[in-house]
């Protein structure tokens, strides 16, 4: 049986209202997951101007909990929890000795002894393995609570004002990269002001039993707002917009996430160091044979990735991430080039079905955040 | 999804509109719902000659890339200009307005699938 068998391919809580919103369904990280609903284009435009619901449902999620919990994520995440305080959350990045990136994740602090971590749906089991195999003296214990935690995202400037009627908090309490505890429509959720979109928006962590009947009440809440359901397709189109990093793309195992532009996320000089500080440290030292950087095309085209990236017709790097940007009417991409080139307003070309499609070095995001902060 | 009587089909999903020794192209309502939402026709140039089946320009759509093929063999006489600015047009209006080029046929077209025959591919394709 291959991995993209569907009888394999694990479904979410939604699974029946992604029919019944009419989804094309796809495998996607070992999940049966919806791609659009009314199309890409529409999607995420409609989060940029009002609102969407995602299903992400299929990320995985991992409590991490005792009196050694910070110790454990200090050594183990390259980022600095103690610039958390209760109800934060920060992005971070798991990485092996070697420096190469396990996940990037986000943590969220209940408390300095209890902790949970949000990775990507493609490294669950990867990271749950990773995370335990990392525990040895530190009095930390790590679960994986991913099947029994649903996860759905509304993003865009009204995902406020749909969700403070059906809600038990005052949402604008919460800023930008903090949660709390709160009852929304009856149900019990983790409500954290997070996303991978650059709108201002939520992330609700819920129960995987209550996802379906929260998202038929958000759903219906949701036409006086412009809501739609947003598949993964605009999900991507939406977050390689801002520049972010996806795993498997940008980041991988054999990458440097310091020539990725991540070395905000990866504190050198943190006490007692990290898995893979040591790496990281010479890396730095040594310098970068390249580096990520956004490309816009100067001519219509869609780049994608793995297609080459040229300059007078010899290669300097490749392409990592690449889409019709809707909101600019353009070709984007994310691409690894020659450190020399890595400069905005540097002319390139990408290389499309065997023609030269001139592309120029853009500062990143391609569009600005509106992300309260 | 919709499939004019009176247009001729292949099994890569275009239509054909023949009138005379001339016949007019585009990709079918199936094709642009499987594409998704068209972002870039590439085109040929006119007086292109055509073997059948020849690929003769590309579709981008947001999710994926897909050659097109000449129905049947001729010459390029004319392309839709208006495709470089308004790509969607493919969506929105498959059989009309999202037309892709014309040729003049110069070779055999009893090849191609009645309407009867294509819907029936479509259904195969669609479970």
């Amino acid at each position: 049986m291959n991995d993209e068998s569907p009888i394999a391919l694990k479904s979410t809580a939604l699974v029946e209202l992604h029919k019944e919103l009419g989804a094309k369904m796809v495998p996607f990280a070992g999940w049966n997951m919806p791609i659009q609903y009314s199309g890409v284009m529409e999607e995420h435009r409609c989060v940029r101007d009002s609102v969407g619901m995602f299903d992400v449902s299929h990320m995985g999620e991992i409590d991490v909990k005792g009196p050694g919990a910070r110790d454990y994520l200090q050594n183990l995440t390259t980022n600095d929890v103690d610039k958390m305080t209760d109800g934060s959350v920060l992005y971070s990045l798991m990485c092996y000795e070697n420096g190469g990136v396990v996940d990037d994740l986000l943590i969220y602090r209940w408390s300095q002894d209890h902790y949970f971590l949000c990775v990507n749906a493609s490294n669950t089991e990867k990271d749950f393995q990773w995370a335990s195999d990392q525990v040895k003296a530190f009095e930390v214990e790590v679960t994986d609570i991913s099947d029994r935690t649903a996860q759905l995202a509304l993003q865009g400037k009204n995902a406020e004002a749909l969700l403070q009627p059906a809600s038990d908090v005052s949402l604008d309490e919460i800023g930008y990269y903090h949660f709390k505890e709160g009852i929304v429509h009856g149900f019990e959720c983790i409500i954290s002001r997070t996303g991978y979109t650059g709108e201002d928006g939520f992330e609700l962590y819920l129960n995987s039993e209550d996802a379906e009947a929260l998202a038929r009440k958000i759903l219906d809440d949701g036409k006086a707002f412009g809501l739609q359901p947003v598949g993964l397709g605009a999900r991507d189109t939406l977050r390689l917009e801002m520049g972010y990093a996806l795993y498997g793309n940008e980041i991988t195992a054999n990458s440097s996430p310091l020539s990725a532009g991540l070395g905000w996320v990866i504190k050198l000089g943190k006490e007692g160091g990290f898995i893979g500080c040591e790496a990281l440290r010479l890396q730095k030292e040594k310098g970068f044979e390249r580096r990520l950087v956004g490309v816009k095309l100067e001519t219509r085209g869609v780049p994608r990735s793995h297609y080459r990236v040229l300059k007078n017709g010899e290669e300097v790097g490749e392409v990592t991430s690449g889409a019709f940007s809707p909101s600019l009417n353009a070709g984007i991409a994310l691409c690894y080039v020659s450190t020399s080139l890595a400069r905005e307003g540097e002319m390139l070309d990408i290389e499309v079905r065997n023609k030269a499609f001139p592309a120029r070095v853009v500062k990143l995001p391609f569009i600005s955040s509106s992300v309260k902060k | 999804m919709e499939t004019p009587k009176d247009l001729l089909y292949t099994i890569e999903h275009e239509w054909i509109r023949i009138e005379g020794k001339k016949g007019v192209v585009g990709v079918t309502a199936f094709a642009q719902d499987q594409l998704g939402d068209v972002v870039f026709v590439e085109l040929p140039e006119v007086g292109k000659k055509l073997a059948e089946d020849e690929t003769f320009g590309v579709i981008e759509s947001v999710k994926t890339v897909s050659d097109l093929y000449a129905p049947a063999a001729g010459t390029v006489v004319a392309v839709n200009k208006d495709l470089e600015t308004q790509p969607e047009l493919v969506n929105s209006d498959p059989y009309g307005k999202g037309w892709i080029i014309e040729l003049e046929l110069s070779d055999k077209t009893d090849h191609l699938l009645s309407p009867e025959k294509y819907a029936e591919q479509c259904s195969n394709e669609a479970n």
